[in-house]
């Protein structure tokens, strides 16, 4: 059976974690590669790093730390924040990352995923979508980390990123995040019933239960940021819930 | 020992790279792992790793058009019998045909061609593509030097929307369950492909390249 994916995501600005929680085992809280290391030795299925500087001169602190990252864990890494081009795509592929994640500069140009699929094939091009809801009963995509309306249709949207040749839609709820109410299970269902892509369901998660429920919704991938930043909940937490509930997950540290 | 990855130009092998030169560091041994395009370092290599990303057809294309690579890999790998591993579409070129963007030929080391998938549920309900994530391993060849000290059920990391079909169930050496069974270790004498990214599939994955290095392949032609 194919395992459900509980991915931390850390958010980086400058070459440092913005928001960690101080481990006891960490020598620097601060360092997005111990961060990674810790999630990677308690189980995480993956890692995502979001670039929230993106500034230019920001652009080199996250290829070392993708590069530095890659070194050490040996998990699928994404990295997401700030990147317009090919080439952008290429700089953090060959630094080590494995999948891109573009979000507002896929809105501005979609064909940019078509040649992103065409260099590095669809695998290595997520599509990170902000959604929120229009108050009709549908979503609106929104860019800019959320601040700019776009009056497109987020699952039609998620549709023309399948057929653009994305690899996965990341699908963050601007309505939940950080409200640690739960995933929106509404928008995850209809995205579900839009593409056949895997889908890495974002924003919202405050306790185990949630990632349940995400996946119950048609999540393969359940993405959380905060709890696990901050320690409220520790991957294996998550990776326990699924499993009492029944669904498949990746045991923890299979050691061989 | 000296490694020689082959550079099909469609994908990243930095991860490639750097696990092997980890699995190399923890074995103590004294070799060598290098990135290349040129054929005189495959026939110069020891061992030998075909990674590979993106679409068959695309791959093999960047493949035939390195000077001498396909033969010089013919040359190591059947001929002088040199271990080879191939990885993700690595691992698929080495069947006999792909159906990826039109028919392309594969190496023909394999039996069996590479067919798109359409996974379903026990509901008859389409299962998300590609098949990406951790999936559990069934090993159909336990005794297979490269999966000493694996256990079945072990999680290995797949991204794939293509995968074999009509192969020889004699060289399938582990599979894993999508929708039906999928071919994830094939192989033959000194050389073996696995359909998952063992660079991405953690302690499993690391065992296996270990694994690889120690291969001393019996029935080398």
């Amino acid at each position: 059976m194919l395992a459900l994916r509980v991915i931390p995501c850390l958010d980086v600005k400058d070459g440092r974690v913005v928001k960690g929680v101080n481990f006891l085992e960490l020598r620097d809280a601060g360092d997005p590669v111990e961060q990674a290391r810790i999630y990677d030795r308690e189980g995480a299925d993956e890692v995502t790093f979001l670039d929230i500087g993106a500034s230019h001169e920001g652009r080199d602190t996250i290829l070392d730390v993708v590069s530095r990252t890659a070194a050490q864990v040996f998990i699928p890494l994404t990295v997401g924040g700030g990147v317009r081009s090919v080439e952008d795509m290429r700089r953090l592929l060959l630094a080590g990352a494995d999948k891109i994640s573009i979000n507002s500069s896929a809105v501005a140009d979609p064909a940019l995923v078509t040649r992103g699929a065409e260099a590095f094939g669809s695998q290595a091009i997520v599509v990170a979508v902000d959604a929120r809801g229009d108050g009709k009963g549908g979503w609106e995509v929104f860019t800019h980390g959320g601040r700019r309306g776009t009056g497109i249709d987020a699952v039609q949207w998620c549709r023309q990123a399948e057929q653009r040749g994305a690899g996965e839609i990341l699908l963050t709820s601007m309505d939940r995040d950080g409200t640690r109410a739960g995933f929106d299970l509404d928008l995850l269902r209809a995205v579900r019933a839009a593409v056949r892509l895997p889908l890495v369901a974002s924003g919202g998660v405050g306790e185990a239960q949630h990632f349940v429920d995400g996946a119950r919704a048609g999540a393969t991938g359940l993405l959380a940021a905060s709890v696990f930043h901050y320690g409220q909940m520790r991957i294996g937490e998550a990776k326990a819930a699924l499993e009492a509930a029944g669904l498949p997950v990746r045991p923890l540290a299979e050691a061989v | 020992m000296k490694i020689a990855i082959v550079d099909p130009g469609s994908g990243n092998l930095a991860s490639v790279l750097r696990a092997l030169e980890r699995v190399i560091a923890e074995s103590g041994r004294q070799a060598q792992a290098v990135v290349t395009t040129d054929a005189a370092e495959v026939r110069d290599a020891d061992r030998i790793v075909l990674p590979g990303q993106g679409a068959f057809a695309a791959c093999r294309r960047g493949l035939d058009a390195l000077p001498g690579m396909v033969d010089a890999l013919q040359d190591a790998v059947i001929e002088s019998g040199k271990p080879f591993l191939g990885i993700c579409v690595g691992m698929q070129l080495m069947a006999e045909r792909g159906l990826e963007h039109g028919t392309t030929p594969g190496l023909g080391w394999i039996r069996g061609e590479i067919a798109p998938m359409d996974p379903r549920g026990p509901d008859g309900a389409a299962l998300p593509l590609p098949q990406m994530g951790w999936n559990g391993l069934e090993l159909a060849q336990p005794s297979h030097p490269l999966l000493e000290g694996l256990r079945p059920g072990l999680h290995a990391y797949f991204v794939h929307s293509y995968a074999l079909a009509g192969g020889d169930p004699a060289q399938l050496l582990a599979s894993t369950t999508y929708g039906g069974p999928v071919a994830a270790i094939v192989g033959r004498d000194n050389m073996a492909g696995t359909q998952f990214h063992v660079e991405k599939s953690s302690l499993v994955g690391l065992r296996i390249l270990a694994n690889f290095l120690r291969w001393k392949p019996e029935t080398a032609a």
